[in-house]
């Protein structure tokens, strides 16, 4: 699995609103059936994301079969202080994503 | 050339509810909800009110090259404090086979209720952008998008 | 219409069109932005760039937002692994991937030793098979394209340049033949839709010159990952419903030799994205 990108300024001044990009390698799979087997495929697509600034959830999404394949998905932040993000994704085989990414606040 | 079309239509999905709830904030909406029919996607959404027009900006392209990748830009107008703000936004594809497509939650830590993704259109359509807001209130926003069925899906 | 049905071959053609509801040529250019012809086009050649949408040029322009660019990073991490008896991985011998630039422009080339053309995923399976005694990798496999993604990225911006003189002539003239060759039940040519109709429309879609030599493997929308030039030529005989041949048959890759030449200055592009 390819590690999940993000894209977080370094630094943002105290009450700045960032713009944070994270982009992940998810096939966002609906279930349908193998073409030439006919063997049912289950869905798995991430149905969960949630990008949290010092442990605290500040934005979140859930998502079902009409989001598309390696989601891409930007959003904003107020920054108030320095700290650390982390951004989960979950999909329905169970697997747990993670990046993380420091900020600075001058 | 009808294969993008069959691609993107046969959807058959288990309902498979996710059951990891995680935060408070995280409404469950995820699985039953995006079999349903768009109006009572919509209705489960805004708990039976009807949403009013404006303070959602949807943006997406008036022509999407292809239905699997759309970009969709939504902006909610809302000054983003713990007293008044913008708690979520959702987007529902009334053509397509699994109508709700997500949701995005806020909170005032966010800012701005802002956000930008792509979404699989199924065909041709009004999209809509359903946004909760702290008081209560629903409002919506419509972009059409044509999707180009192609000549030579390949 | 007319005019169509006199070109593109016959009746049986016009009638499967037309009752397919298939053909709907317009005669609209394709509608890049102005600045970035200069480097997508070249002696009046057109990259498929310019003609994609601004949305799918935008996410081809930021590395970041750029899908393909995972496989890339998947290539990037294969390199140094060590597979097979000897012992190697693609670094021992070459280094740091940097020193492949240049290669992906020039492939497919004449080789030597099966005296017929080989491409970069066929040299790509060699190395494994000869250098590093290590099984190959399967056509498409997420592997095959990484590799293969990765030498494309290394070379990013050079001009394709392939040698189609000497002991490559008799391909490449295959592959010539191949591309103006009717086939299928539409009778259709590869030349049909990319030289005689390129810039118009074929029902919703704008037809490219088919000037695909700098940019596979390709993220495409359609297949919500990143594929080959060879599935990509599949697809279009699929398309002309004629029987497809095999990705890394002899005629693919001579087709390859003779697309990849009407590319012959346009830059690399690798990871490319298109519909």
């Amino acid at each position: 699995m390819a590690k999940p990108r993000v894209r977080v300024p370094k630094k943002a001044k105290k009450g700045e609103i960032i713009e944070i990009k994270t982009l992940i390698k998810h096939k966002m799979q609906r279930a349908t059936k193998d073409k030439k087997t006919g063997k049912p495929i289950p869905r798995n697509i991430i149905h969960t994301f949630e990008a949290k600034f010092n442990g605290k959830a500040f934005f979140t999404g859930n998502w079902d079969t009409g989001i598309s394949a390696d989601p891409y998905c930007a959003f904003n932040h107020r920054v108030q202080e320095s700290g650390e993000y982390e951004f989960v994704w979950k999909d329905d085989a169970g697997k747990t994503y993670t990046a993380k990414a420091k900020i600075e606040v001058a | 050339m009808s294969k993008v079309r069959i691609e993107v239509l046969d959807r058959r999905e288990f309902l498979i509810t996710s059951g990891a709830a995680v935060a408070a904030l995280v409404a469950l909406t995820n699985g039953a909800l995006a079999k349903k029919p768009a109006t009572e996607v919509l209705n489960e959404l805004t708990k039976g009110a009807k949403p009013a027009e404006g303070k959602v900006k949807l943006e997406m392209p008036e022509i999407a090259e292809n239905g699997a990748k759309v970009r969709t830009k939504i902006t909610v107008e809302s000054p983003m404090t713990p007293e008044d703000y913008c708690k979520s936004v959702a987007i529902i594809a009334p053509k397509n086979p699994a109508t709700f497509v997500g949701k995005f939650n806020f909170t005032p830590d966010s800012g701005r209720a802002y956000v930008s993704t792509n979404i699989r259109l199924a065909e041709t359509q009004e999209v809509w952008a359903v946004a909760e807001m702290s008081d209560g209130k629903f409002y919506i926003g419509k972009a059409t998008v044509k999707v180009t069925v192609g000549g030579c899906g390949g | 219409m007319p005019g169509i049905k006199h070109r593109m071959g016959g009746p049986v053609l016009s009638v499967l069109l037309a009752g397919a509801g298939l053909l709907a040529l317009g005669t609209q250019t394709a509608q890049a932005c102005e600045p970035c012809k200069g480097k997508y086009e070249v002696n009046g050649k057109k990259s498929g760039y310019l003609y994609s949408m601004p949305e799918t040029q935008a996410m081809q322009d930021d590395d970041f937002m750029n899908p393909g660019t995972f496989w890339v990073e998947k290539g990037e991490k294969l390199w140094g692994v060590v597979e097979g008896e000897a012992g190697k991985s693609c670094k021992s011998c070459h280094g740091e991937p940097e020193k492949m630039r240049g290669v992906y422009p020039v492939y497919p080339k004449y080789d030597e030793k099966t005296k017929k053309l080989i491409n970069i995923e066929q040299r790509i399976n060699r190395c494994r098979t000869e250098q590093m005694k290590a099984k190959p990798w399967k056509w498409e496999s997420e592997e095959l394209l990484a590799m293969t993604a990765l030498i494309g990225y290394v070379s990013r911006g050079l001009p394709v340049n392939v040698k189609v003189d000497g002991p490559a002539k008799p391909f490449f003239e295959k592959g010539k033949a191949f591309y103006f060759q009717r086939r299928g039940q539409l009778d259709m040519a590869c030349k049909h839709c990319h030289i005689d109709y390129a810039g118009h429309y074929i029902r919703a879609d704008l037809l490219s010159e088919g000037r695909a030599g700098g940019s596979f493997p390709t993220y495409r929308l359609k297949w919500q990952k990143l594929g080959s030039l060879h599935r990509r030529f599949k697809g279009c005989n699929k398309q002309v419903r004629a029987k497809p041949y095999k990705p890394g048959s002899d005629e693919y890759v001579n087709l390859e030799l003779f697309v990849k030449w009407r590319s012959n200055g346009l830059p690399v592009e690798v990871p490319a994205v298109r519909r």
